[in-house]
């Protein structure tokens, strides 16, 4: 079978890739891109540990064709840092110790970013709902969430 | 050395972890994450039968398809005898593994691994699985456990003949084992019971739920080499599986740990690994595994499922003097449930006279069950737990005043034998009582529930080489695959040892082939038993680091300290020298005697048992029977935290796993023997939005086994939970859930019927 060429985006640069119709995002990244920080932890869109941004928006690539990536602009895990700086919720997270294992963090990592891009003063009762899709099964979520609050209070420039 | 009452100046800080930036950048390369030179794909065929008999497998078609380069089934590995292994955690046997990973003659579960292919893609292996014919016989199947324990119910071995029973029966049946432990007169214990409760409780089978799906990348040489990338809990563990199940010499085998997503006790056996290597030995290339969610669910292993009854009897005062429980646990299509720990750890933390516990190892036709966090305790102390709460509002006391009545001590004698040492129970329990969530005041319609949990915590075999850079940095090996953080933990007993900034040591965990010896990462024996290896491993390092400075300065070695990282005489008889840091001895080891390293392998013993006690605030809705956690507290007793935050984190995890199998999860299974939910949508984990913070309390009573006094932490968080919620559902309802999962379609129904 033929496979599909496309022109997309990923963290701010372009790219080409071909793959097949089938094939998912998240297979395209992690087995044609190369990109493995998003993870299968289901490939039924349950668990977030694949979670990506399209053109701003938090999609689970297991659930998004990389066809769909035409024309579009990706955002993943490995460009979530600022050039050589950490981003504040990638500080916070080291800093709260809000990652056990570490499987699920860059999914979390990337639904926190989408949060407060969206809503940059989220309740915590906000977070608990907005990362409701993002599966962690060490943490208990509770650094998680201290982590997410206070990257939140960062971004804003109440606290460093 | 021991340094437990030190003034110390690393452990007990919390320094951001040595692979943390790895981690939140997508860098971590788990077990899925490494690719090979032209390497396959690799896919299981899975029975969708609960239990029936293979006629016929006809790989042909499968073979013939394109791009598939090898079909294997259990032909192509060797029948081997039945042979105990004390390779994991809990009872094992390498025969009943090889038959878990390829089904040979009889499938006994669906998702029970029957073939496996490799292909050069996902999607074309994922065809050639469609490909093979199998014939099936399909056999009566049985799923639950008090009915595979009936007169005529579907046998699933005809080998086996129940262990631990005099005379041994001459039937087979589904028992595999039964347990007993007896402490005192059971009978007179009752007789002298002033007030006796009694009742009964089931559980389900609950998944560790890692979300990182077992997954590796296996290569065999054509000289017999074998390399595989893999993550576990145990490196070695693979090692000595892949070596028997094949008929491999260890020597031959490399593993190499990949970063592991979680595990909880449900990698501390193997599903792919075996085949993987059958499969690149008969392509002739590596081969990538990886189970889909799926997969996980219907053939990798849950903890048991099981039926408890709990009899107690008391005075009226509240002594507890006599208790009885009989414990049947699932253990899945093979032998091994943790019925064991199951018996011991129930009424482990009461100091009662006469104790009865009979347990019972039951094979069903669900998928072999695996270590699960405390295998065992939160089943057994699930129904005592909700007995002693039921046996205190019989009494009229306070559940709290109960349990500090009847607490174990330094020197109680336990119903398996053992007496208890070093224990910081009471302290637990002062804790308790102490906080600020016991005394708080209820909300309107609010429940409270208490509960407390034990685990006996291990040791074991660990090595550990820490290395001076020329620099004076300093490296650390292990053998311990880390699951949540101890490469921070033994970067950081190193670090106080040589008296040096944690930032100057970085930790790996080492490959089979590059460190002595490891047992895998379980049973909460890392810190305590790897952590022993590692600060001796340091103290020898100073020893030749103090050496080096007598050389130096021509002195005698015993008239040399090592203080704050340096090298100073031992006060002025010794002369006057300034001090030597280890960069500055570190620089001249080449001139000193050669490169300055040391390597330690120990059995460690002594791990200290832990203690916890959780408090759980609850509302419930009666209208649809949803259960809310307004409010969770838990205190335990975890000797010395090396760093706490990683300490308090494995707490609010087991807590967590603890609230869902309290309240949602649960394996379903249809009339034919199959799973029904097995996805992250069905099979319902807590997510966010169903919890508050999780309290964590650290009790710091130290283990004097271990060099910081440490304890392991992470099996206790998980054993109270599920009691704390259902008495805590009682305090606020009246009512008694005794079967979990307390779904909100459960709590409903038992709500309706009280009217």
């Amino acid at each position: 079978m033929s496979k599909s060429h496309v022109t997309t985006t990923i963290n701010g640069e372009a790219a080409e890739f071909l793959c097949e119709t089938q094939q998912t995002m998240l297979d395209v990244l992690r087995d044609v891109v190369g990109l493995t920080g998003a993870k299968e932890g289901c490939a039924s869109g349950d668990c977030g540990a694949c979670s990506i941004l399209v053109d701003g928006t938090l999609v689970c690539s297991c659930l998004m064709l990389g066809v769909e990536a035409e024309g579009k602009s990706i955002t993943t895990i490995e460009g979530i840092a600022q050039g050589d700086q950490l981003h504040p919720i990638q500080q916070k997270f080291l800093e709260h110790a809000a990652l056990q294992c570490g499987f699920c963090t860059p999914g979390l990592i990337v639904a926190t970013k989408a949060l407060l891009d969206e809503n940059p003063n989220p309740t915590e009762t906000e977070a608990r709902y907005w990362l409701a899709g993002n599966l962690c099964r060490c943490t208990g979520y509770d650094k998680v969430i201290r982590a997410v609050m206070d990257a939140a209070a960062v971004m804003r420039g109440e606290t460093v | 050395m021991n340094y437990i009452n030190s003034d110390l100046k690393v452990v007990g800080t919390r320094p951001i972890r040595p692979d943390g930036v790895d981690k939140v950048t997508g860098r971590a390369l788990f077990s899925a994450d490494t690719r090979a030179s032209g390497m396959l794909w690799g896919k299981i065929l899975r029975s969708p039968h609960a239990h029936a008999r293979i006629l016929s497998i006809d790989t042909s078609k499968a073979e013939a398809l394109k791009g598939v380069q090898a079909v294997i089934t259990s032909a192509d590995f060797p029948n081997i005898a039945s042979e105990e292994a004390f390779v994991g955690e809990g009872p094992m046997n390498f025969r009943d593994l090889s038959l878990n990973i390829m089904a040979r003659g009889k499938v006994l579960y669906e998702g029970h691994a029957l073939a496996a292919v490799a292909a050069t893609s996902p999607a074309i292996a994922e065809a050639a699985l469609a490909l093979i014919d199998v014939t099936y016989e399909v056999l009566p199947h049985v799923i639950d456990v008090d009915d595979a324990m009936k007169d005529g119910a579907p046998v699933l071995h005809d080998d086996m003949f129940t262990a631990g029973v005099n005379p041994k029966p001459t039937t087979p049946s589904n028992i595999a084992k039964v347990v007993t432990f007896k402490k005192g007169d059971i009978d007179a214990g009752f007789a002298e019971a002033e007030v006796i409760f009694e009742d009964s409780y089931t559980t389900k089978p609950v998944h560790q739920a890692y979300i990182e799906p077992h997954a590796c990348l296996a290569s065999y040489n054509p000289d017999g080499q074998v390399t595989i990338h893999a993550s576990s809990q145990g490196h070695f563990m693979i090692r000595a599986y892949t070596a028997k199940l094949l008929g491999l010499d260890m020597a031959n085998i490399r593993v190499n740990p990949a970063e592991i997503g979680g595990g909880f006790g449900g990698k501390t056996l193997i599903y792919l690994e075996p085949v993987a290597v059958a499969l690149s030995r008969k392509s002739g290339k590596p081969v990538k595994m990886q189970m889909s969610r799926e997969d996980v669910f219907r053939g990798s292993g849950p903890t048991s499922g099981a039926s408890v009854t709990v009899k107690l009897g008391a005075k009226k005062d509240g002594t507890i003097v006599a208790a009885q429980q009989v414990l049947k646990f699932q253990a899945g299509a093979f032998a091994g449930s943790p019925i064991g720990p199951g018996c011991m750890c129930g009424f482990a933390m009461y100091d009662i006279p006469n104790v009865d516990v009979l347990g019972y190892d039951v094979v069903s036709n669900r998928p072999k069950v695996a270590a699960y966090r405390a295998p065992g305790a939160p089943i057994s102390s699930f129904a005592v737990e909700c007995a002693v709460d039921d046996l205190a509002r019989k009494l009229g006391m306070d559940p709290l005043v109960l349990r500090e009545k009847n607490a174990v001590v330094n020197g109680s004698k336990t119903h398996y034998g053992v007496s208890h040492t070093n224990i910081g129970y009471k302290q637990v329990l002062d804790a308790t009582r102490a906080h600020p969530h016991w005394k708080a005041p209820l909300a309107e319609g609010h429940g409270r529930g208490l509960a407390v949990g034990f685990w006996f915590n291990i040791g074991g075999e660990s090595s550990a080489t820490v290395h001076i850079n020329e620099d004076g940095t300093v490296m650390v090996a292990t053998g311990s695959p880390d699951i949540g953080g101890s490469r921070a933990s033994m970067g950081m007993m190193t670090a106080e040892v040589l008296g040096i900034p944690v930032s100057k040591v970085r930790t790996i965990v080492a490959d089979t082939a590059s460190i002595g010896f490891t047992f895998l990462t379980g049973g909460s024996r890392v810190t305590f038993a790897t952590g022993m290896a590692v600060t001796q491993a340091a103290e020898k390092v100073v020893e030749q680091l103090k050496a080096r400075a007598a050389q130096t300065w021509d002195i005698p070695v015993d008239a040399v300290e090592w203080q704050d990282g340096k090298a100073v005489p031992a006060g002025t008889n010794a002369g006057a020298f300034e001090p030597l840091d280890l960069a500055a001895i570190a620089a001249k080891q080449g001139r000193t005697g050669g490169p300055i390293n040391a390597e330690v392998s120990v059995n460690a013993q002594g791990a200290g048992a832990g203690f916890g006690a959780h408090i759980c605030d609850v509302a419930v809705d009666k209208e649809t029977g949803k259960v809310e956690i307004v409010r969770y507290t838990a205190i335990q007793d975890v000797g010395k935290a090396i760093h706490p935050s990683y300490v308090e984190g494995q707490i609010q995890g087991g807590a967590v796993q603890g609230i869902g199998w309290a309240l949602s999860e649960e394996y379903i299974y249809n009339d034919k023997g199959q799973m029904d939910n097995p996805g992250f949508l069905d099979y319902r984990c807590p997510v966010a939005s169903d919890l508050p913070m999780i309290e964590a309390v650290l009790v710091e009573v130290p283990n004097p086994r271990h060099p910081f006094g440490a304890r392991g932490v992470g099996e206790v968080p998980i054993i109270p939970p599920m009691a704390a919620i259902s008495n805590a559902i009682k305090g606020a309802t009246g009512l008694r859930m005794p079967d979990l999962p307390m779904s909100p379609p459960k709590v409903r129904a038992a709500i309706d019927a009280a009217g």
